[in-house]
């Protein structure tokens, strides 16, 4: 019987109905949107770019970094203490929240027993504590450091808060580090009679470095851009100097182009576009480095 | 470290051959630092709570709960002062809903592109490009707002009257650009954790492209879509720096986007900059204002957090 049927089954009609008619316009019109609304951030992004570039190019010279801010002359002002007080608030940010990030990564990916709630705790508590607003982390700076510890309006109190503000990103980064090395690894360094911690500083730690210098280098260069905890801290205050230890008063950069753009003459305008340009090359810097070292150093397993 | 020692002086053999006897007193004090390291996190939190507490607990003392919550005037530091909080609310509220008209719908467009018609290559390309809008200061977006689209928008404002030179409109619009990579990134992975054998299934029956991004992905997706725009939206309440440049800094209650609004962070910036003397009234606005903010914030992220577990769970 059902050979009959092959039989008498003609030459494949089938054929141009598995042809597809092209595209029906609500096919391309929906591709065409998406297509849209990726390139509408790009687009801001290159406009961004361009419109700082062109309007801070009268002033992108040696002036930005070696003049001091002048309030009287904006024509001939720069940002010297503003950059010079952005390394050293950066720089001990890095010095606190580096190693407590990384070795909370290490307790919480290589000892913590997760079905613990204080386990729990503690990473709900970090999860939470990455969305907090950076307002907040100003107000914790302004009434616990500044004015509770007593540490003053100082690059102190800056980089404890900074380091408080961005040790959450540094923990998740550098936890994911820890958990791409291999279990095998461990197991095998174990197995030779290597204690719980002589295989993490042999084994597990050089094989996570590049992951954990990407996601800090990420987190401090968030750090920099960062102003609003920092107005809180009296970051805004008139400085014309460098800052000459962890005690001294200061200003960053990103506090400096709060400060111009506050200003209405025009001449500060341009001041505030070659500040911001100087910004997003040393975040660009940052960020080519970090690339870098994830390409350079990765490893696959 | 001394760690030779693997327990031979039990001599009874069996399981116990295999114990130690000597506790390694190098391996618990290093498990002790990194205790104490992971509750700097913890004692943050406690110091975020300290530092809110006493003095919002002290304003209240001077204000009536009641009066901050439901008052419709903003004026700490007029004589006589009044302390409604509404207007404050209703900027960043305003604030906070322009930006996610933006960033909702790019964001969202721009993970589905992503995730289902890109090709390696462009990805490769365009997802460091759309990283790159998260990394950039809020004070240059403020500063782009300000001193480049609002004067655009007054140029070719077509009906009524223009924006003005403080308006909730530009902050709100660089704020949803802002946020564009956090809702697509998270979005994204979230579409990705879908399994190709739906996508592979609807495809079977004849779906088209569109058919199984919309009705087959996103659906699958959802809760962790759901919890990128929750997420987007506590960015958006506690961003600073745009509004503080662009949106102006004048409380005021009005549901005009064009017009100048404070929003509570602004509020605190605003207050912040200007020295005022601690254990007076307008000095505990700040923590007034800020713990209104971190309940808000905190309400946000514990349910951002909880919807990001539960689509976690679903392919695992």
């Amino acid at each position: 019987m059902s050979t009959d049927v092959i039989d008498k089954a003609p030459v494949a009609p089938e054929v141009p109905r598995l042809k597809g008619r092209g595209k029906p316009w609500r096919e391309r019109f929906f591709e065409l949107s998406l297509w849209a609304s990726l390139a509408v951030g790009v687009i801001f992004l290159v406009s961004l770019l361009a419109y700082v570039v062109t309007e801070g190019w009268p002033r992108l010279d040696s002036r930005i970094w070696t003049n001091f801010p002048d309030i009287i002359d904006p024509t001939n002002a720069g940002a010297q203490s503003a950059i010079m007080g952005t390394v050293w608030v950066i720089a001990f940010t890095a010095v606190y929240c580096l190693p407590t990030g990384i070795l909370t990564a290490i307790y919480l990916e290589e000892y913590a027993d997760p079905t613990r709630w204080w386990n729990r705790l503690i990473e709900i508590n970090i999860q939470n504590l990455a969305a907090v607003p950076s307002i907040v982390y100003g107000i914790l700076g302004l009434g616990v450091i500044s004015r509770g510890l007593g540490f003053g309006q100082t690059v102190m109190t800056a980089s404890l808060t900074l380091s408080l503000l961005v040790l959450p990103t540094v923990i998740i980064a550098s936890r994911e580090a820890v958990r791409a090395v291999p279990q095998s690894i461990r197991q095998a360094s174990l197995a030779l009679g290597a204690t719980q911690w002589q295989t993490i500083w042999r084994q597990v730690l050089p094989a996570a470095v590049p992951g954990m210098a990407t996601g800090s280098i990420l987190a401090l260069s968030r750090a920099i851009g960062e102003a609003a905890p920092l107005l809180l801290l009296g970051g805004l205050t008139f400085i014309t100097f460098n800052p000459t230890g962890v005690q001294s008063q200061f200003t960053v950069l990103p506090i400096q182009i709060f400060n111009w753009i506050s200003q209405s003459r025009a001449e500060f305008t341009a001041l505030a576009a070659s500040a911001i340009v100087i910004l997003l090359v040393i975040l660009l810097a940052m960020n080519s480095v970090a690339i870098w070292l994830r390409n350079r150093y990765s490893r696959r397993w | 470290m001394s760690s030779s020692v693997t327990g031979r002086q039990t001599a009874s053999g069996g399981p116990g051959f295999l114990k130690r006897s000597q506790p390694r007193y190098g391996e618990k004090a290093i498990k002790v630092l990194l205790v104490a390291a992971s509750l700097v996190s913890v004692l943050t939190t406690i110091g975020i709570v300290i530092a809110l507490i006493p003095p919002a607990a002290e304003f209240f003392g001077k204000v009536n709960f009641g009066e901050f919550i439901t008052g419709t005037n903003w004026a700490p530091l007029f004589k006589p002062p009044h302390f409604g909080v509404i207007p404050l609310v209703g900027g960043t509220l305003m604030v906070t809903l322009i930006a996610l008209l933006v960033a909702v719908p790019l964001g969202l467009g721009a993970a589905v592109y992503l995730s289902e018609y890109a090709r390696p290559r462009v990805r490769r390309v365009f997802k460091p490009m759309l990283e790159v809008l998260a990394g950039i200061p809020t004070v240059v977006y403020g500063f782009f707002a300000l001193k480049a689209l609002t004067p655009l928008l007054q140029d070719v404002w077509p009906v009524g009257d223009p924006p003005q030179v403080f308006n909730a409109l530009s902050a709100g619009f660089v704020m949803g650009i802002m946020i564009i990579p956090t809702i697509a990134s998270l979005a994204e992975d979230s579409m990705a954790a879908v399994p190709r054998a739906l996508r592979d299934g609807a495809f079977g029956l004849g779906s088209s492209k569109m058919q199984v991004s919309t009705r087959v992905v996103f659906p699958a997706a959802l809760s962790g879509i759901v919890a990128a725009v929750v997420l987007g939206i506590s960015r958006a309440l506690g961003e600073t720096m745009i509004v503080a440049v662009a949106a102006g800094g004048r409380p005021n209650l009005s549901f005009n986007p064009l017009e100048g609004m404070q929003t509570m962070t602004a509020f605190i910036a605003a207050a912040g900059i200007g020295d005022l003397p601690t254990g007076s009234t307008g000095y505990q606005t700040i923590f007034a204002v800020g713990s209104l903010l971190f309940v808000m914030t905190l309400v946000m992220n514990l349910v951002s957090i909880r919807l990001v577990r539960k689509y976690r769970e679903v392919y695992e």
